[in-house]
């Protein structure tokens, strides 16, 4: 059980962060449509991150629901992979975020939709389609940016080199999972191959990896980004709109 | 008392006013307990976090129970995960109508990049179109504008 409630946790804490931090852009995106994009993509996130806390709150069984998750932890108690968690840096940083993310997160949803915990397996089959249009919408812009002007293709590389080192981070093996997540690097090989290939971009080289999120040793970014996101519950709790 | 089946599938959409939850294929089932008369009403979002989920539960309860239903239960599922496929012959007419091109086919097969085929404008009927923008006004559209027209129309995605 505590096994399962550490997975279901981690991946919701994943979506989690993601969604508040691509909540930050709402009204600052370089573009309308984008702006629109990137608060959608923040919905689905926050969709899936509720379907997975209030399931780890039962799994748990100590009367937490999504909110008592959400807002009344410390980033110690976090489990969300440092990726999510850094800052959002300019549009092409964000995009090199969330493109590694969903090509990450389309394999997991996938595989999860088969596993053989029920509950897990139909959220994973919901998310596994949003999470395609997010890599899908990702991959174009990591393409028109790589593959754009010099300076676009700079940017989109420099941010590409900063954010790499965070991606080994997912695919710790844990074969007691209910998806080892060790097994989804292929896939994500393949996807991020290609796309980098398209977009002229370089793929880093293997070295750095920094780690530790699973296990709740977070960058120091995460606890201003709840510090932000928790406030008002903890200012008002049990508030409602 | 009336039908609870027929009372639940005439709510309508929240965000898309002019289709009912039933024609939208979200409506799952509409059962009544056979020990206590319970009606219970199963539904499923089009996105996880679709924020109308709340106002549709609390639009099926009302419904209920003007229908004399007032004890009703409704429940939300996640599997098998809802398609535009599911969306009635007589929905997509209704979106049309309203000015949202509805959703081709979904892709199947589970690639990566789903095909597209052209979309026509519900205002002219041109399949001269072009999409403006991945996302739209909800979860569910993207915006498209027709190049015959020049008008901008919703387009509800293929999921």
């Amino acid at each position: 059980m505590s096994e399962l409630f550490d997975f279901t946790l981690a991946l919701g804490d994943d979506a989690l962060i993601t969604a508040q931090r691509l909540g930050e852009w709402t009204s600052r995106a370089p573009e309308m449509e984008e702006d629109v994009a990137l608060a959608n993509i923040a919905l689905d996130q926050l969709g899936a991150a509720r379907l997975l806390l209030t399931y780890a709150g039962e799994l748990e069984g100590a009367g937490r629901d999504e909110d008592a998750l959400a807002y009344l932890r410390g980033d110690r108690e976090f489990r969300n992979c440092l990726l999510v968690e850094l800052p959002n840096g300019d549009f092409g940083m964000t995009m090199a975020k969330l493109f590694l993310l969903a090509a990450y997160q389309l394999p997991l949803y996938t595989a999860l939709s088969g596993c053989a915990d029920e509950r897990l397996a139909a959220i994973g089959a919901k998310a596994r389609k949003e999470s395609a249009y997010h890599l899908d919408h990702a991959s174009l812009w990591v393409k028109r940016l790589g593959d754009g002007t010099d300076e676009s293709h700079r940017r989109m590389q420099d941010a590409v080199d900063q954010v790499w080192p965070y991606t080994h981070e997912l695919f710790t093996a844990d074969p007691a999972a209910p998806v080892d997540p060790a097994t989804l690097r292929a896939d994500f090989d393949a996807v991020v191959s290609a796309v980098f290939d398209e977009a002229t971009l370089t793929r880093p080289a293997d070295g750095w990896a920094p780690g530790g999120g699973r296990d709740g040793v977070h960058t120091e970014h995460l606890s201003y980004l709840l510090a932000e996101m928790q406030v008002l519950h903890r200012a008002h709790p049990g508030a409602r709109w | 008392m009336s039908d609870p089946r027929e009372a639940v599938a005439a709510v309508v959409d929240p965000e898309i006013r002019v289709i009912t939850i039933d024609e939208l294929g979200i409506l799952r089932s509409v059962d009544e307990d056979p020990a206590t008369g319970r009606v219970v009403v199963t539904i499923t979002p089009t996105y996880t976090g679709c924020p109308a989920m709340d106002v549709i539960r609390a639009d099926i309860r009302r419904a209920l129970a003007a229908a004399g239903h007032p004890d009703a239960e409704v429940r939300t599922v996640y599997a098998p995960a809802w398609s535009t496929d599911w969306i009635s012959e007589r929905g997509r007419a209704k979106l049309a109508d309203a000015g949202i091109a509805p959703p081709a086919p979904a892709a199947r097969g589970g690639g990566v990049v789903p095909l597209t085929l052209a979309v026509r404008c519900p205002r002219c009927g041109s399949p001269e179109t072009e999409q403006v923008s991945r996302f739209g006004s909800t979860a569910c559209k993207a915006l498209w504008r027709c190049r015959s027209c020049s008008e901008p129309f919703d387009h509800l995605k293929a999921l």
